[in-house]
């Protein structure tokens, strides 16, 4: 019946009691802001007490490094905004990487290497997404499925070889940086995507089916929303993405070889729930995946600085995924438990108070 | 309208209905093509099914046998376990580093077990208790148990050459082309599948798995049947880890790493859905054995390895594709044999 | 009919029992009896708390206040399992089944006769269920799995489960709701062979005459407090009304006389296979048509289908004039149609989300400009459109979960009406929503047709039906099986229609 499981946010109601305002900082202190904060604060602390954090060299590395991830990060966050996932990512870089390589090898010149690798990346999210909307198959099985089997067909079109005589000019866009500043060329272009992206998740009517589809596909079909175009599409911009990255790879390490980017899914979606977006879907914001992404990036940075070995970096990657996770959980359950408790003592003097939503 | 008290009733079959023979028919279609690779192999290479080529075949699967039962355990739960990877790297290390301290070979594997199993209790605690997804739990332990791995184990390595000689022959012989470790692994899964069709509590794993929702309104005690299924997965993933020191004598950090994708590959390819409360393990073990077996049936054919990730990956898409499209069709003639039969009744 | 003694100690029964959700108070210090050997009926109207009651009876919700007598003694039923133990079996509404399982092992789940060493014996298991069904002289294949079941099927399943344990309280919510005349009858047999053998029986229906038919006792609550418990001998249908009502049912029907213009709707020989057949009806501007028929009729579906939420394989539907291309909401929506369903919590609303975001979902493109979304055009269009239906909220922003049942669906309707449909289907609009509201709603969809809109109007609540419908169509078994004018429509002749009594010629 309608009548019951309610339990959720019970604000509007507040107002019968006399209770201070202070009962609602607990809705207003959201994940993103906390992971925000943090970030901010891990910021200042290593410029203020780890040596060789700030200067220019380690904090273009530290960009370099995380700017894989923060560029799949994008259209991941919109992807599981939508309800969905994809394992695949780390496997499209690769592929488009291997084949890239293997273009180069047979002589094709890098411009039109290029826009094939993009075209790739297309195809195989073109490939997830119809896997997962016209079959309706869960998109976790699809993409490790598809994770396996575009790491495999990398493999076959490059074998163990590994290709690295690039044009200089475009290694150099791939590990420079803009003259006088850390910033790597290559962020500019993640900027101008962040943008994009930002725009489209919180400003467009796309944005608002995202939501609407996460947290409810079956409501917002039924509100006109075309959910299964809605998510073909966050399938195939991911896999082209996916793509870019790959070559972003290729050109920033100067290695193109069949396992580049193995295991970035993981720390894409390690840094996506991190940032508050929720793995169920329809909640989180752009700016928290970010804040997420260069949260984990900054404090593995600043682990190798102070000498903490990889194997501890793991380890706290793992924490920080399960703590935020379980921490949102705990919570607002803690919060609902709370709620009951004051609608009780709330509502015992009143005993006729009308249901819910006054305002 | 009909007013008959006592219809015709029609025969209750003595054993199975449509649901078990679709079951049946799913395993016998991985059996079947289990079988017509194997034949198509041997026929092009008639040293392919040599005493030494069963035994191998066996040995490759076993560990992945075991692996692959216990996590099915848990998706037929409707969860998923990511750990078992990790687990199985850190508890093989677990047991060389027990033996190469001198312990005895079974308690070695005794406490490989119970290291595992203590890993699927908090997997189980953070699912059932905390109530996130298991997916993403499991990935964070995923990561935390590599790390706590490789921060222990660090560069250090278990060879063969210090583990007790009985422990690695145990890993390599067998009575004729029937390796002890396949043994081993059978036993547990026919004791796995025993209890999964025959004990309250394991039909109240396909339950919880089938409808949460039903399972409590049913009395079914979720959270500690949830529990139940990540520890023994955790236990088998630690066995596992026992075994694998045992056949293959050499363990670093880096065991295990990545085996959740090719564990999880097996499940589904074995006919366990990932939406929970269907398949059995018996399609479980066949779907790993085939998935083993393909590994060495294309070096013996002349395809080269690097093929292997790109075929296990398309068979898994084509077997969760396949899946759907027959779960669909099931449900598609259950509907109209319900409604012939209704209005049979009304008619 | 036996009358309990005065002493006698009743099985089962609640004291004072008050459960809030949220800000939502669903029970109010209700008391409630069942005594061994007699019948109860619980009325009420939908949302009145009926479903809450059950709830904290079998255990699944813990009161807030009051207590559970179990034998005159307290009891706390800490889940689902301690009621069944105490011998309290529960048929709910939504059959609860395992899908993947066999009926068999449906019905005995966690409680499967053992053989030596614990094991479960399933050759017991297959034919305790065949005895089961044979009792209930139904013809299931235990082996058979609860997928693809009808819902008629799958509620025998839920009866067969109750009477596998020799339950001490059978409680059953609306188990008619889905069944034909000949199966009512047949489940009534059971339900009196119970009774006799000493069982405590709360039985939910929203079909009067069944309560006069089965029940000694009939409780009455109204939003979600105990207006009555009286015997049923002497009451009248009219009396009972008013009590679950608590006020004239004229009231409660606004049907103000609207022009009836040219054909907004027009369904053609609309057909989706296995589901409905042969659908062909009519709607007009400034008319209201209801659609009455069982639970499991094929309304709901037809619905969908005409919406374009569900394909279909064969017929036509028009929307002034203009062919819809099946199985497109958005071009449906375009064409001038919406559709309030009929699961407001999964379909109307999205719960996760505000209300200011719930209403603009159906004007994504009205409320942006160039692309990009216009906050002030947002939060203008759902202000004005929550204030003319009176919704009842904090803020805007707030989510929509947290209003009660009848805002939520004054949400709904003001997401539609912000479309300026032509024409509007309400699925169950009325569906657990307390009387006030109802009203509303009902004086909202009559100056609706007066201003020219064409309504089609989906309801199980007869008199709803029958106060607001100018033409009646009723459903049998995924087919029109009559279409009554309003002068001729009574409870009678569409409970005939709709339970395949009377063919078409009705």
């Amino acid at each position: 019946m309608a009548d019951t499981d309610i339990g959720t946010g019970t604000d509007s109601a507040t107002p019968f009691t006399a209770r201070p305002r202070s009962f609602r900082i607990g809705d207003a202190v959201r994940w993103d802001t906390v992971v925000g904060a943090l970030l901010l604060v891990l910021l200042v602390c290593s410029f203020s007490f780890v040596d060789n954090f700030g200067n220019a060299l380690n904090l273009s590395f530290l960009i370099g490094n995380t700017l894989p991830i923060a560029l799949i990060a994008l259209p991941m966050t919109l992807l599981v905004v939508s309800g969905e996932i994809d394992l695949s990512v780390g496997s499209t870089a690769g592929l488009s990487g291997a084949v890239m390589g293997a273009l180069w090898n047979a002589g094709y010149p890098i411009e039109t290497i290029i826009p094939i690798c993009l075209l790739l990346g297309v195809v195989c999210g073109l490939v997830n997404g119809l896997l997962v909307t016209r079959l309706g198959l869960p998109s976790l099985a699809v993409t490790i499925g598809t994770l396996a089997a575009y790491r495999g067909i990398a493999q076959i079109v490059l074998g163990a070889n590994s290709v690295t005589d690039f044009p200089q000019q475009y290694l150099d866009f791939g590990s420079g940086r803009i003259a006088g500043t850390f910033i790597p060329y290559a962020a500019i272009p993640w900027a101008v995507l962040l943008l994009v992206a930002a725009v489209v998740l919180h400003a467009t009517p796309v944005g608002r089916s995202l939501f609407a589809v996460g947290a409810s596909e079956e409501a917002a079909r039924f509100s006109g929303v075309r959910v299964k175009r809605l998510k073909l599409s966050m399938f195939v911009a991911t896999g082209f993405i996916s793509s870019l990255t790959g070559v972003f790879w290729v050109l920033h390490y100067a290695s193109a070889r069949y396992d580049n980017a193995t295991g970035l899914e993981l720390s894409v979606v390690a840094a996506v729930l991190l940032g508050g977006i929720d793995f169920d879907g329809g909640k989180g914001t752009l700016g928290g995946a970010v804040a997420g992404v260069f949260l984990l990036g900054a404090l593995q940075n600043v682990m190798s600085l102070v000498n903490v070995s990889a194997q501890s970096q793991i380890v706290v990657t793992g924490v920080l995924l399960v703590i935020s996770v379980l921490g949102p959980r705990v919570a607002r359950q803690l919060s609902v438990a709370h709620a009951r408790r004051r609608t009780l003592t709330a509502s015992a003097p009143v005993p006729v108070a009308t249901p819910a939503g006054h305002t | 309208m009909t007013t008959t008290a006592e219809p015709v009733r029609v025969a209750v079959p003595p054993s199975g209905g449509l649901l078990d023979r679709v079951l049946k028919m799913r395993e016998l279609a991985i059996l079947a093509v289990l079988v017509l690779m194997l034949a198509a192999t041997q026929i092009d290479n008639s040293a392919f099914l040599s005493q030494q080529g069963i035994k191998d075949l066996l040995l490759n699967a076993t560990i992945l046998v075991l692996v692959a039962v216990g996590e099915a355990m848990v998706v037929i739960t409707r969860n998923v376990d990511l750990s078992v990877g990790s687990v199985l790297g850190i508890t093989a290390f677990a047991a060389g580093d027990f033996l190469q301290g001198g312990g005895n070979p079974l308690l070695a594997v005794v406490l490989a077990v119970a290291l595992g199993a203590a890993f699927g209790a908090l997997n189980g605690l953070l699912v059932s208790i905390g109530q996130v997804p298991a997916l993403v739990v499991t990935l964070g332990t995923l990561y935390i148990i590599r790390g706590v791995d490789s921060i222990w184990v660090g560069s250090r390595e278990i060879t063969a050459s210090v583990l007790p000689s009985g422990f690695v022959d145990f890993g390599h012989n067998g009575l004729s082309a029937l390796p002890y470790l396949a043994v081993l692994a059978a036993v547990v899964l026919v004791a796995v599948a025993y209890f999964l069709r025959n004990y309250r509590s394991g039909r109240e794993f396909y339950a919880l798995g089938s409808s949460p929702e039903a399972a409590g309104l049913a009395g079914v005690p979720v959270r500690k049947r949830i529990l139940a299924a990540y520890i023994a997965c955790g236990a088998l993933a630690g066995l596992a880890g026992a075994l694998y020191l045992a056949r293959f004598g050499n363990v670093d950090s880096g065991t295990g790493s990545g085996y959740e994708l090719t564990v999880v590959s097996a499940v589904v390819v074995g006919g366990v859905a990932f939406t929970g409360g269907s398949g059995s393990v018996y399609g479980v073990a066949l779907g790993a054995l085939l998935l083993t077996s393909i590994n060495s049936v294309l070096p013996s054919i002349g395809v080269s390895s690097v093929w292997v990730q790109a075929i296990d990956g398309i068979l898994l898409l084509l077997a969760i594709a396949v899946d759907r499209v027959l779960a669909l069709r099931v449900t598609g003639v259950l509907r109209k044999r319900a409604a012939e039969t209704r209005s049979a009744r009304h008619g | 009919m036996t009358h309990p003694a005065p002493d006698q100690v009743p099985v089962l029964a609640l004291e004072g029992v008050s459960k809030s959700f949220g800000a939502v108070r669903a029970l109010r210090g209700v008391s409630l009896q069942l005594f061994a050997g007699e019948a109860h009926a619980l009325a009420g109207e939908n949302g009145a708390g009926k479903s809450t009651l059950i709830k904290a009876l079998a255990g699944v919700h813990r009161p807030d206040e009051g207590t559970v007598l179990l034998d005159g003694e307290p009891v706390v039923f800490h889940g689902p399992a301690d009621a069944r133990d105490a011998g309290v079996a529960v048929i709910y509404q939504e059959p609860t089944l395992f899908p993947d399982l066999s009926v068999a092992e449906n019905i005995f789940m966690g409680r499967q006769p053992r053989r030596s060493l614990g094991r479960v014996d399933h050759r017991s298991v297959r034919a305790a269920a065949a005895e089961l069904f044979r009792r209930l002289g139904v013809d299931l294949d235990p082996d058979q799995p609860a997928r693809g079941l009808s819902i008629a099927d799958q509620q025998l399943v839920e009866i067969a489960k109750a009477l596998s344990f020799d339950a001490r309280v059978l409680i059953m919510d609306e188990p008619t709701a889905a069944l034909t005349g000949s199966e009512v009858a047949r489940l009534f047999g059971v339900v009196r062979s119970l009774r006799e053998e000493g069982a405590a029986v709360l039985f939910i229906s929203h079909r009067l005459e069944e309560v006069f038919a089965l029940c000694q006792r009939v409780t009455t609550l109204r939003d979600g407090a105990w207006i009555a418990s009286e015997p049923v001998e002497g009451l009248g249908e009219d009396d009972l009304i008013r009590r679950m009502v608590g006020r004239d049912l004229d009231e409660l029907y606004p049907k103000l006389p609207a022009e009836v213009g040219a054909v907004a709707l027009s369904v053609r020989r609309l057909t989706r296979e296995g589901v409905f057949t042969d659908v062909s009806f009519e709607v007009r501007s400034g008319e209201i048509v209801g659609l009455a028929g069982l639970v499991g009729a094929g309304r709901s579906e037809v619905a969908r289908a005409v919406f374009g939420v569900d394909r279909w394989d064969g017929g036509e539907v028009q929307v002034g004039g203009k062919p819809l291309k099946p199985g497109a909401p958005s071009l449906a929506m375009a064409a001038g149609l919406a559709l309030v369903p009929e699961d407001r919590r999964a379909q109307g609303l999205v719960m996760g989300m505000s209300i200011e975001r719930n209403i603009n979902l159906t004007g994504l493109r009205a409320t942006s400009r160039a692309g990009v979304m216009n906050r002030g055009g947002e939060r203008s269009r759902a202000v004005d459109w929550a204030v003319r239906l009176q919704v009842k909220y904090a803020r805007l922003a707030d989510l929509v979960g947290t209003l009660s049942g009848g805002n939520q669906q004054k949400v709904v309707l003001a997401k539609w009406l912000a479309t300026s449909p032509s024409v509007l289907i309400v699925d169950e609009p009325t569906r657990g929503i307390d009387v006030g509201t109802k009203a509303e709603v009902h004086r909202l969809l009559s100056q609706l047709a007066g201003e020219g809109v064409a309504v089609l109007m989906i309801s199980s609540d007869l008199p709803e039906i029958l106060g607001m419908a100018d033409r009646v169509l009723v459903m049998h078994e995924g087919r029109i099986a009559a279409e009554i004018p309003r002068a001729e429509a009574t409870e009678q002749s569409v409970m005939a229609a709709a339970t395949g009594v009377t063919g078409r010629a009705a």
